[in-house]
């Protein structure tokens, strides 16, 4: 297989623009004879969809849920970044680009990031013309705030619903479209296959969720905007629905997967309660601000917090960092909150759990001030758990949050297979090992906004895809396969529920391939996943039939893609023998425990390419040429 | 705990439903309302009985997607929470809880407790939006916006689109929705050139979509898990009356 | 379709013009209950002031027109409402809890009815004469004519029912017309509450001491 990145020649500062003018364009007459289906309706989705619209494509747009204003993109509190450079605080393009490029831990790619942080300028002024209502100063200006890895005041937000905002903004401009007749709107319909005919994407295969019809759809580009797969561990920060279906389907019909290793885990999540829990809720990271993370020094102290003298707790993060004391980047948060449970430290029901301590702030600052920075979230805290965080220390723990890996893409944002783009958070570009916190709005409305539109004016115009329908032998194959595929999960009448299987896969990913990764471990994953999805093939059971709304067969075939991902999760994380972001290797550690990229050998993309079920997939690698930033260690003693 | 839960069942939207008594043993109180539906559905599932649908996804109370009635009111008896984010410590051991999709004509039943909202969706449609294609944009802080002005529109923007409002209300109205947008957008400069013709358009696609009328109850504002205030509503029949008798 | 009808057409122009016709209401309702106030001042301010009324000749008229098309408006817009509300939602609950449902705002469509009742009956009552439960009508003699019929337990009854529904009706109604019309002030406890509570107390209060004030014996 072969990477063209097609990054586009000259200065970093000036490739964008140079590539817009020699990209190819499509005559506005002729926009309306194409048609283009999106796949997702989040900020990506939603914004291409929308702008597509209006440029005059034909667009069909699919979301699983009930309407596109319910994408998941909705449940992002912090803000979106943007180098505007207001506060005058000395931000710019570039550092915005290097911070990126640094906060990934020198695994992206330069010039797509460099272009992301040109265009973070644009959404703003785009977001604020369709009537977002971000924060503002008394004096009618644009309120910032400062955000994880940034020493620069650039985060623009909505209170705490930022994500909300923008996805209705983008939403609200899809709808637009809807009513206008450019953009034909398909909700409760899942994306089941890919069809590509003549070594191009020229549609897809989906199932409408309410009847479920199987149905192709013709059209003359596929863009995928599907989100992350973070759920392939169960218990994460995602919604209950957010899958990987559509980008393992299209895996499997020839997409490279870049990277599947590189996953987020969030510090501050709400523990686990119980072995019924179906989701974790993330607590905004800026509670760190005033809080002291701590366990007790003894293992299996099972005193209540306030019984547990001054002397016998541990404030780890301030112990090992004193610099950056409770306010170490997630990865490493993360990380320290694992390596004191694993001791026995824990704290909770469950011993899946750290200390966050207000009882400091409260005393020097008053419950006043305390509840006036954080007590939408305090309250958020007492009702998930009935405990009042202003009386007894928060319990926090790590979760599963965001996935960097995704579907391999060049600087068009196009897969490996023409027509095929893949944007947001389902593609690898731009955040490299890590993300910072607010660049994933930023990024998915850059590419839906601004990036994908033009280029795929550009793939349209210079691969002129020939006419075909759906009669072609390529869609009544792929319906065929799904609908033998739908056949199997209710002919199978076993004994375990979907979930029950969903919930032992996400055990082992979080135990062997989730905040800290070793050889054994990954080859014992490696060992237990194929057992269950050979179990889960044999013993699951899906009731109900396949022509109605049967939310177990949906979930089923989610999960059964969830096996097969992970196991390349496992396989990438495995190969990738050095420590970097979100990818803790054991064995690649400095000496004092702190993550140790191996430059030489492994400043790569890995892009994995399908060869067959039965075979292993073959590892391409991009490999990453870095002309503008010097790499560096990441250090925060 | 133990529960007895009374599920309204009903195989697709042509088909009659009826309410289905269900045990729900062992409860913890720690679970949310819908991870007691889950533990109900998986026992279901494992004796061979079709799981009850209900519709969820962020579970975190802002995606909209979750719209139970429980025991006779919108998302249940903790105001100002949806659905996903009710505890089951709001119960006690032995009660008996009536679940129920959300109720109108404009939200047909798919099946069990999922109803069909996209009659939202086409309000918004109709109208709630400010004509801005993309890239023509002016500087975002060329334009000054009183921090009053963008609290007020935020305040209404937050709506998650839920429906509890209709289900809520005794006409079944979606007043209540259709507010919250024209007075979020008819708080920002930005949305002035289309305040009139916004209002006028969406009144009438949510009068297309046979919602019935506000007679100003005030049950939305309290079933709004967002705690949307009915005075929106004021906003939009001003916004319209001036629509109507002015230009 | 022209502008006013698709105005109208709207749930919200309908509850407009319930909101105006209720205004106007409102206002006669808050003049007529001072006007037979009087009846506590005797016999002579009484039948002065209803044979000013009378003088007015034309102008009565107008204000009669004016008040009956805002009667007829009101049910009207009021019937198309209920029927609109009620298409709104052909399946019920099993169990529906209402949370802040005043009585008062429960009650307007059967008070309304009661009060549309009422007024007819009013008018044939005391008006044209052509219900005399006295069997006593005197037109010169609006003064007689209220003593003489509400010394009869239930004509009072009658009238005290009656004057509750228009408390209560006055009450949703006087807050939710503004309402309708646009205004809010945002407030948990908004003024135009407690106005509108005033209004409902107030003629009330006037309206049913008339006839319990005969019936005790307190005016002869």
């Amino acid at each position: 297989m072969e990477l063209n990145s097609r990054v586009p020649a000259g200065p970093l500062e000036k490739k964008w623009d140079r590539h817009r003018f020699e990209m190819k364009l499509v005559n506005p007459a002729n926009k309306r004879k194409y048609t283009i289906i999106m796949v997702g309706s989040g900020l990506g989705g939603g914004a291409a969809a929308a702008t597509m619209g209006e440029l005059g494509y034909n667009v069909k747009c699919f979301c699983f849920q009930d309407s596109p204003r319910r994408a998941h993109s909705i449940a992002a509190q912090g803000g979106i970044n943007a180098a505007k450079n207001y506060q005058n605080d000395g931000d710019s393009i570039y550092r915005l680009f290097y911070d990126t490029v640094k906060g990934g831990d020198f695994r992206s790619r330069e010039a797509n990031v460099y272009r992301l942080a040109e265009i973070s300028v644009n959404i703003i002024d785009q977001c604020v013309a369709q009537g977002v209502p971000f924060a503002r100063e008394y004096g009618g200006l644009l309120a910032n705030r400062s955000f994880g890895g940034a020493q620069v005041s650039r985060t623009f937000y909505a209170r705490g619903q930022t994500g909300q905002q923008l996805l209705l903004g983008a939403y609200q401009a899809l709808e637009r479209q809807v009513a206008a007749g450019t953009v034909t709107m398909y909700p409760r319909t899942e994306m089941l296959d890919v069809v590509i005919i003549d070594g191009k994407a020229r549609g897809i295969v989906t199932r409408d969720l309410v009847t479920g019809k199987i149905e192709s759809h013709v059209a003359d580009a596929v863009v995928l905007g599907t989100g992350g797969y973070a759920n392939v561990f169960y218990l994460s920060t995602n919604a209950k629905g957010s899958n990987a279906t559509a980008i393992w389907r299209a895996y499997k019909r020839g997409a490279a997967f870049a990277n599947p290793c590189y996953t987020q885990i969030h510090p501050t999540c709400i523990p686990v309660s119980g072995e019924y829990q179906s989701k974790l809720t993330l607590m905004s990271e800026s509670l760190r601000n005033d809080g002291r993370v701590w366990v007790p020094k003894a293992k299996g102290d099972k005193r209540a917090p306030g019984a547990i003298p001054e002397d016998e707790r541990d404030y780890y993060l301030a112990r090992k960092y004193p610099s950056f004391g409770n306010l170490a980047p997630r990865d490493i948060a993360s990380r320290g909150a694992k390596e004191v449970c694993d001791e026995g430290r824990g704290v909770g029901p469950s011993g899946l759990g750290v200390y966050l301590d207000f009882a400091d702030a409260i005393k020097r600052l008053g419950e006043g001030v305390i509840r006036e920075r954080y007590g939408n979230l305090f309250e958020m805290y007492q009702r998930i758990t009935d405990e009042d965080p202003y009386k007894v220390p928060m319990r926090i723990y790590p979760a599963a949050h965001y996935t960097m890996g995704g579907l391999w893409v060049d600087y068009n944002l196009m897969s490996t297979i023409a027509g095929l783009h893949v944007i947001g958070e389902a593609n690898f570009s731009d955040h490299g090992a890590n993300r910072l916190g607010a660049s994933a709005l930023m990024q998915g409305l850059a590419d839906g906004y601004f990036v994908i539109p033009n280029t795929i004016s550009d793939y349209l115009a210079s691969a002129k895809p020939a006419k075909v329908d759906t009669s072609h032998q390529a869609f009544k194959d792929a319906e065929a396969q799904v609908a033998e595929r739908t056949r199997q999960f209710l002919s199978i009448d076993g004994k375990r529920t979907v979930d029950s299987f969903h919930r032992e896969l996400g055990k082992i990913m979080w135990e062997y391939c989730g905040m800290a990764r070793n050889e054994a471990g990954l080859r014992k994953a490696l060992e237990l996943i194929p057992q269950l999805r050979e179990e889960f093939w044999r013993d699951v059971n899906v009731p109900g039939s396949d022509v109605e709304l049967n939310q177990a067969l949906e979930k089923a075939g989610r999960v059964a893609d969830f096996f097969e991902l992970a196991e390349l999760m496992c396989k990438d994380a495995l190969h990738r023998r050095e420590s970097c972001g979100g990818h803790f290797r054991e064995e690649s550690q400095t000496p004092d425990g702190e993550a140790l990229r191996d430059d030489e050998h492994f400043a790569y993309v890995a892009a994995w390419e399908y060869a067959g079920d039965a075979k292993e997939p073959i590892l391409n690698k991009e490999p990453l040429v870095f002309e503008n930033v010097k790499l560096s260690q990441r250090s925060y003693k | 705990m133990n529960l007895k839960l009374r599920v309204w069942r009903q195989a697709d939207a042509r088909a009659a439903g009826k309410m289905v008594e269900y045990d729900a043993p062992d409860v913890s109180p720690d679970m949310s309302f819908l991870e007691m539906l889950d533990v109900v559905n998986e026992r279901l599932t494992e004796d061979g009985q079709d799981p009850i649908a209900f519709d969820h996804d962020c579970r975190e109370g802002i995606c909209g997607s979750c719209s139970l009635m429980i025991n006779g009111t919108a998302h249940g008896p903790m105001k100002g929470t949806a659905t996903c984010q009710l505890h089951m410590r709001s119960f006690k051991d032995g009660d008996l809880i009536n679940v129920e999709p959300w109720r109108a004509k404009a939200f047909p039943v798919i099946r069990d407790l999922v109803v069909d909202r996209s009659a939202f969706d086409r309000i918004i449609g109709a109208g709630g939006y400010i004509t801005a294609a993309t890239g023509g944009a002016q500087d975002a802080n060329s334009l000054l916006i009183p921090k009053v002005d963008a609290d007020a529109s935020m305040d209404a923007a937050a709506c998650i689109g839920c429906g509890a409002c209709v289900a809520a209300c005794p006409n079944a109205s979606a007043s209540l929705f259709t507010a919250a947008k024209v007075s979020h957008l008819g708080h920002l400069p930005q949305g002035q050139p289309e305040r009139y013709r916004r209002v006028l358009s969406m009144v009438s696609q949510m009068e297309l979509e046979d919602f019935g009328g506000c007679t100003l109850y005030g049950e939305c504002q309290e079933a709004c898990p967002k705690e949307i205030s009915i005075d929106n509503i004021s906003t939009m029949n001003r916004d319209y009356i001036m629509a109507g008798v002015g230009s | 379709m022209n502008r006013a009808t698709r105005f109208y057409q709207a749930a919200i122009g309908k509850k407009a013009v319930m909101g105006i016709t209720g205004l106007i209401g409102i206002g006669f309702v808050i003049g007529h209950m001072a006007g037979n106030l009087l009846v506590f001042r005797g016999p002579d301010a009484m039948n002065a002031y209803a044979h000013f009324l009378k003088s007015t000749g034309e102008l009565l008229w107008i204000v009669r027109l004016v008040l009956i098309t805002a009667v007829v408006l009101h049910v009207i817009a009021a019937w198309q409402l209920t029927l609109q509300n009620r298409a709104a939602r052909p399946v019920g609950y099993v169990d529906r809890k209402p949370q802040v449902t005043t009585f008062a705002s429960k009650t307007m469509r059967w008070g309304g009815v009661i009060l549309l009742l009422f007024i007819v009956l009013h008018i044939l009552h005391f008006t044209t004469g052509t219900l005399r439960p006295s069997g006593f009508f005197d037109e010169a003699d609006v003064y007689g004519n209220v003593i003489a019929s509400f010394r009869i337990w239930w004509v009072t009854l009658f009238y005290v029912i009656a004057m509750i529904a228009l408390g209560l009706h006055l009450y949703h109604g006087a807050w939710s017309s503004v309402r309708s019309l646009g205004y809010a002030q945002p407030s948990k406890d908004p003024l135009h509450r407690r106005i509108a509570l005033g209004i409902a107390v107030v003629v009330w209060l006037g309206f049913t001491a008339i006839p319990v004030a005969v019936f005790a014996g307190l005016i002869a």
